[in-house]
């Protein structure tokens, strides 16, 4: 990967994984058509759930998953410590993601529920930034891999990267999918930041905002057409919660 | 006697999913450790499931997992329909299986392939293989890239669908898009059959432990979803039984719950759907078997890679059959018409890594009561521990390096293919 004769940085890049399912890791190695030149373009120096081959000399951590039990605090905190940049990868690592929605169950009873009398250290779902300082959060469950490409490719050459600024409908519309709401069903695509390419209206699900709000959303607006087409607070609500990203606001 | 002293002390087993731990300690010649513990985080889905809407079921219950999230799905979707008492349309049990099975090839590749295959090349990662042979990697990225495609095309997205919902499936790809994919099946057995080829020159361990291998029941077809289970030590029983099969308990060292049946410990997986439903498998698979004398009941767990295997090429002729199928006509109702009712459903499918439940107990109004959801890795995670004291028993205390012991203790593990976030969830 040269550019103008010029060879960019190969970042020394480590994975790590905390709570979470692993399928944001395995987007890593996806994409297959172009796995190879990935791999070229950064040093791999620790990826577990890859590799044997684990070194504490790393300048980007990447971060999946979220974190639920005491001792992924100190791990965390020992990777921050020698990371330059430290990455929340996907929607488990940047809002807590789906285990988030453990949170508002009463911790002893949960645990009574799984395991009995035998009850396991667990704690309150936290995302990373709760933990540590987060210098880039790429959000998804599971996260994007041509999105992760780019954004390597933009760190290697240090060239800034940013997000769309336009929600999921926009990606939506350019794929020519029928509107969720024309089909009576709730989409909270006009409030989620796009990227994704809009998967889930495609697919008949409509957008459930695993990659969290787009810049300035109106809300008011979003509420006000849920409310319209027959959605209660209650589901609108749900549907928010759902994977974390949406902790700043609740319809009312 | 040499006097014979190991130590073994695997903290966070690589390449295998989640967290688990190997101790071997022998002193003397004695086994005073052999250890294989699993130390992932719970997440607690079975509380989270708790209140859900069905709408919202079986996409948190795909998050279990992100190999096997279109399983998990599955589970989840069919332990609805049950208690809904729901009918799929033929045309959406299809295409669902379509997926499942590119769900399969996709899984069991990235297992022989990307975790097993360094082992055997005494690599620490693919990544070397990328030039030290890159046409079996050239061949991986293939096979991979065709089963993570179609099941993009089949159920929306690979990891985490997005089309298979309770009821059927809502998205269908078009005739020509499944008729592209069944002409490109020519190359994909083709570069099966070098993978094959490159297993046949690789020697798995001769370890043997008997156990009891526990699957889904085959009647017309090699199991997939749905129907009775059963055990190779001859025990049967119907899917809202399936609590008497896994007897789930707590172990102190675990935090994936341990499972047992008629014996310490039982296994799931490729080569207990091998060992159970030999006889239902696609010709060209058993063939696959023959060529490396893999034969019912085998109880070398080294062997569930091989099994994993002949799985690959009944999947990729099964994906075949059905594509078939489906574009022979023209594809009709993929939804059915239903209203969420009070009642209880099981869902069981045959994942990549073994035997799935999924059972829920639905209020009124389409929310879940109850959930439980048993998992394949869960009911393995007993079995490898057993597997590990016979191993060092057999091998170590007869003399082995350190290293060697770590080596092949590890690739017991790995064999089975463990998912221990998901076996914990
Ligand atoms: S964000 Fe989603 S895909 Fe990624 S680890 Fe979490 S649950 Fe899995
Ligand atoms: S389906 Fe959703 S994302 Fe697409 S246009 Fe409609 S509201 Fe926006
Ligand atoms: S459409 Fe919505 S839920 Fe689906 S991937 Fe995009 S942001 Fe996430």
């Amino acid at each position: 990967m040269e550019y103008l004769g010029i060879k960019p940085n190969k970042p020394k890049v480590a994975v790590f994984d905390f709570s979470g399912c692993e399928g944001c890791e395995l987007q890593l190695v996806n994409k297959e058509d172009t796995l190879i030149d990935f791999l070229s373009a950064i040093d791999l120096r620790g990826w577990r759930e890859a590799s044997s081959v684990i070194n504490d000399d790393y300048d980007i951590a990447l971060i999946e998953g979220s974190i639920t039990r005491d001792d992924e605090i100190k791990r965390l905190e020992k990777i921050r410590s020698h990371a330059k940049v430290l990455v929340a990868l996907g929607s488990c690592a940047c809002f807590g993601g789906v285990n988030q929605m453990k949170n508002v169950f009463d911790l002893k009873k949960a645990n009574q529920e799984v395991y009995g009398d035998k009850p396991k250290e667990t704690a309150k779902v936290k995302a990373v930034k709760d933990v540590v300082k987060v210098d880039l959060e790429i959000p998804g469950c599971p996260i994007s891999k041509a999105e992760v490409e780019s954004i390597i490719r933009h760190l290697a050459w240090g060239m800034p990267f940013s997000y769309p600024v336009y929600p999921v409908c926009v990606e939506c519309k350019q794929r020519f999918t029928t509107c969720m709401f024309e089909k009576g069903l709730m989409c909270l695509g006009p409030i989620t930041m796009a990227g994704c390419n809009a998967p889930c209206p495609a697919g008949g699900l409509g957008c459930w905002g695993c990659r969290g709000p787009a810049k300035d959303p109106n809300y008011e607006s979003f509420f006000a057409i849920a409310r319209e087409r027959g959605f209660s607070t209650a589901e609108v609500n749900e549907r928010l919660n759902f994977f974390g990203g949406f902790q700043e606001v609740n319809a009312k | 006697m040499k006097k014979i002293d190991l130590n073994v002390d695997v903290h966070h087993l690589t390449r295998i999913e989640g967290h688990g731990n190997i101790k071997i300690a022998v002193e003397n010649g004695k086994i005073k450790d052999a250890r294989w513990d699993v130390v992932e985080t719970p997440r607690f889905f079975e509380v989270m499931l708790k209140d859900k809407h069905y709408t919202s079921a079986g996409i948190l219950a795909a998050r279990i997992c992100g190999i096997c999230s279109i399983s998990h799905c599955l589970a989840s979707l069919l332990a609805t329909e049950q208690a809904f008492g729901v009918t799929v349309p033929e045309d959406a049990k299809k295409i669902r299986m379509i997926a499942k099975h590119g769900e399969m090839l996709q899984s069991h590749v990235l297992h022989l392939l990307f975790l097993v295959a360094p082992d055997f090349f005494e690599e620490p990662s693919v990544i070397p293989l990328v030039e030290r042979t890159p046409e079996v990697i050239t061949i991986a990225r293939r096979l991979k890239l065709f089963a993570n495609r179609l099941c993009d095309a089949i159920a929306g997205r690979t990891t985490h669908p997005v089309s298979l919902q309770v009821g059927g499936v809502t998205a269908v790809p078009s005739q020509k898009e499944l008729i592209g994919f069944r002409d490109e099946l020519e190359q994909i057995i083709n570069d099966l059959q070098k993978v094959a080829a490159l297993f046949a020159t690789l020697q798995m361990p001769d370890f043997v432990r008997e156990t009891e291998f526990v699957s889904l029941k085959g009647e017309a077809e090699y199991p997939a979803m749905g129907g009775k289970i059963m055990t190779s030590d001859g025990i049967v029983r119907l899917d809202k039984e399936y609590k008497d099969v896994t007897n789930e308990y707590v172990d102190a060292n675990n935090t994936s719950k341990w499972t047992k049946l008629s014996r310490e410990s039982y296994a799931v997986g490729a080569l207990a759907r091998f060992n159970n439903n030999y006889s239902l498998l696609h010709p060209e698979a058993v063939k696959v078997a023959e060529m490396f004398g893999l034969k019912p009941v085998c109880h070398n767990p080294f062997m569930n890679n091989v099994a994993q295997l002949v799985e690959s090429f009944h999947s990729a002729y099964e994906i075949m059959r059905l594509i078939d199928e489906v574009t022979a006509g023209r594809i009709k109702n993929t939804m059915a018409e239903f209203k969420p009712t009070a009642g209880e459903g099981v869902g069981i499918v045959e994942a990549p890594r073994g035997i799935l439940f999924h059972h829920y107990k639905y209020d009124g109004n389409g929310r879940i009561e109850k959930a439980n959801c048993v998992v394949p890795s869960t009911q393995n995670n007993a079995n490898i521990h057993y597997d590990m004291k016979s191993l060092v028993e057999k091998f170590a205390v007869k003399g082995m390096t350190d290293e060697k012991l770590e080596l092949l203790s590890s690739m017991l593990v790995r064999s089975y293919d463990p998912c221990l976030s998901c076996s914990v969830h």
